[in-house]
């Protein structure tokens, strides 16, 4: 069976390996990530999907002996080059990290600014219209328009984590990287969350690691399965999940280990 | 009338006692060093506070107990700690910065975190001979009020990096990873997400810093205070003396009324050092707020 309408990659990752110390992690990734799609990584802790979507935007290498080896590419361009700045990547390529972590100096409207503040790119545009768009794409301007100056950090669980999705997505990038965004929050949270993957994928390509299985055939259009540092199978999400075509992948999915 | 309870409820006695000797044994580790420092002051005021007038303040030492006052001492102190905080605190910081978020990962840290700590314990005369020796003598700068301070800095530099480091690890590391993640330079990160969280801790341990550096005599009796001078520095070149300085010098004199007249300028130095310490609380206490 072949997976139909893959559109192109946005981001590719090839013979990608990834080291903490001298304990290997990740043992040579071959992954597409298609443009406008949400795709999800699975598989039990410790398998290496986070250090995998760590690789992608390069925060991995900020971890003391941490290494990698093999190419990814944005756009075919190789994000490894000795040329290419890992802040102008990660500008491109954001990032959502598993627990809600607002700047705790910083008011609501600050928080979300703060990636233009950081960057000093916010002369250009003006602050009150990205922060009611960004607000909105994360769903959170309803609950938030009236105290915008309230510290972020003043917010519940769940829209401390949307503050943290709006203030990715006010610096604009093509890529999302969610950690486990939704593993500190309740079901409802969750399922908010959830509903904004949904809208997100109009404009952004998301890679969105999760222990949830039915997260990710809620929200995701491809999925991987990691295990032990090796991507066992990659596959439209309605396909891994009803037909697997990897004995390990019909263990995880069933439920006999992880 | 209720059931007789279950001897599982009933209140236990064994730790009981170990337990209330230890909370009035903490109460009075708290309450100690309190009224030590209280009959201290106490006591010194007593003693000085009625020698303390405006004359007091303004007046050059004399070989008159009851004409002598302390303004060239006064003057010579604040000259030592501002150029003492200008000079230590920004290289202070700057280090623990490099330490703590550029040198994470270097082999050096770890020498320099080790010497760091040493200096510390390092007993405050050795300072003043290092200021003899480099800042007086090999660099040519005198008895001078710099060279003082840049003997008081290189001595309250230890405390400095180890406050302003143990600081920035209250930080949380996610704080860090989510400005990195949002395209931040390691710089930008510092500058407007680290360092405005730290401050709060970085201004405590200037205030332990200045509060050492005015005290301190031994460093200053090696590195060029001279016990008399009839003039107030009037630049970073001019001779100085400092209030301990001063209150040495009257100590070791035979007269009672010089005895009276160390009590007050004790009294003075202490009021300076509170006035200097709770700007430093102030601005503590106003990014606190800032930081929720």
């Amino acid at each position: 069976m072949r997976d139909t309408d893959v559109p192109a990659a946005k981001m590719s990752t090839r013979g990608l390996q990834a080291w903490f110390g001298k304990q290997q992690v990740l043992k040579g990734i071959d992954l597409d990530i298609s443009a406008r799609r949400v795709t999800a990584i699975i598989g039990p802790s410790g398998c290496g999907k986070s250090t995998f979507i760590r690789c992608l935007n390069r925060m991995h290498e900020l971890i003391p002996g941490a290494g990698s080896s093999g190419t990814v590419t944005l756009d075919d361009a190789n994000v490894y080059d000795p040329a290419v700045d890992p802040v102008m990547l990660r500008r491109r390529v954001g990032m959502v990290f598993q627990k809600p972590n607002p700047f705790p100096s910083m008011s609501i409207r600050d928080n979300v600014l703060a990636g233009l503040k950081l960057t000093k790119s916010l002369n250009k545009r003006r602050p009150a219209e990205v922060v009611e768009k960004a607000l909105r794409q994360a769903a959170l301007w309803d609950e938030v328009k009236d105290k915008l100056d309230k510290p972020g950090t003043s917010l519940s669980g769940g829209q401390q984590q949307r503050l943290c999705i709006a203030r990715t997505l006010a610096v604009e990038p093509e890529v999302v990287l969610m950690d486990e965004p939704c593993s500190a929050l309740d079901p409802i949270a969750t399922a908010r969350i959830e509903d904004l993957l949904h809208t997100l994928r109009d404009d952004y390509t998301i890679i969105i690691v999760t222990h949830n299985l039915q997260q990710a055939t809620r929200v995701s259009q491809r999925t991987a399965f990691f295990l032990t540092g090796e991507c066992v199978e990659y596959a439209d999400t309605d396909r891994l999940f009803t037909s697997p075509g990897d004995r390990r992948t019909e263990d995880y999915i069933t439920g006999k280990f992880g | 009338m209720s059931a007789k309870l279950p001897s599982s409820l009933l209140r236990r006695r064994d730790g009981v006692v170990a337990e209330i000797a230890f909370v009035w044994l903490a109460r009075f580790a708290v309450f100690a060093p309190l009224i030590v420092l209280g009959w201290l002051l106490g006591g010194l005021a007593i003693d000085g506070l009625g020698r303390i007038d405006w004359a007091f303040i303004t007046e050059l030492p004399s070989r008159k107990a009851e004409r002598a006052g302390i303004w060239p001492a006064l003057m010579g102190s604040l000259w030592l700690i501002t150029l003492t905080a200008a000079i230590a605190l920004p290289v202070g910081v700057a280090a623990a910065i490099y330490l703590e978020e550029y040198g994470r990962q270097s082999r050096i840290a770890g020498v320099v975190e080790v010497a760091i700590a040493n200096l510390a314990g390092v007993p405050s005369i050795i300072y003043g001979m290092l200021g003899l020796g480099l800042f007086v003598r090999f660099a040519g700068l005198g008895k001078s009020v710099i060279a003082g301070a840049l003997t008081l800095a290189i001595l309250v530099l230890p405390i400095i990096i180890m406050s302003t480091r143990e600081a920035l690890r209250t930080v949380r590391d996610s704080l860090r990873e989510a400005a990195l993640g949002l395209g931040a330079t390691r710089w930008q990160m510092v500058r407007q997400v680290i360092v405005p969280m730290a401050l709060p801790g970085i201004l405590t341990g200037a205030i332990l810093a200045v509060s050492r550096a005015i005290g301190e005599t031994a460093p200053l009796v090696l590195a060029g205070a001279v016990a008399y001078i009839s003039f107030a520095p009037d630049g970073i070149d001019a001779p100085y003396t400092a209030l301990p300085m001063q209150i040495y010098d009257w100590t070791s004199r035979p007269q009672k009324a010089f005895l009276v007249n160390a009590a007050a300028a004790i009294v003075v130095l202490t009021v300076v050092l509170l006035l200097l310490n709770s700007v430093a609380i102030w601005l503590r206490n106003r990014y606190q707020k800032r930081a929720y």
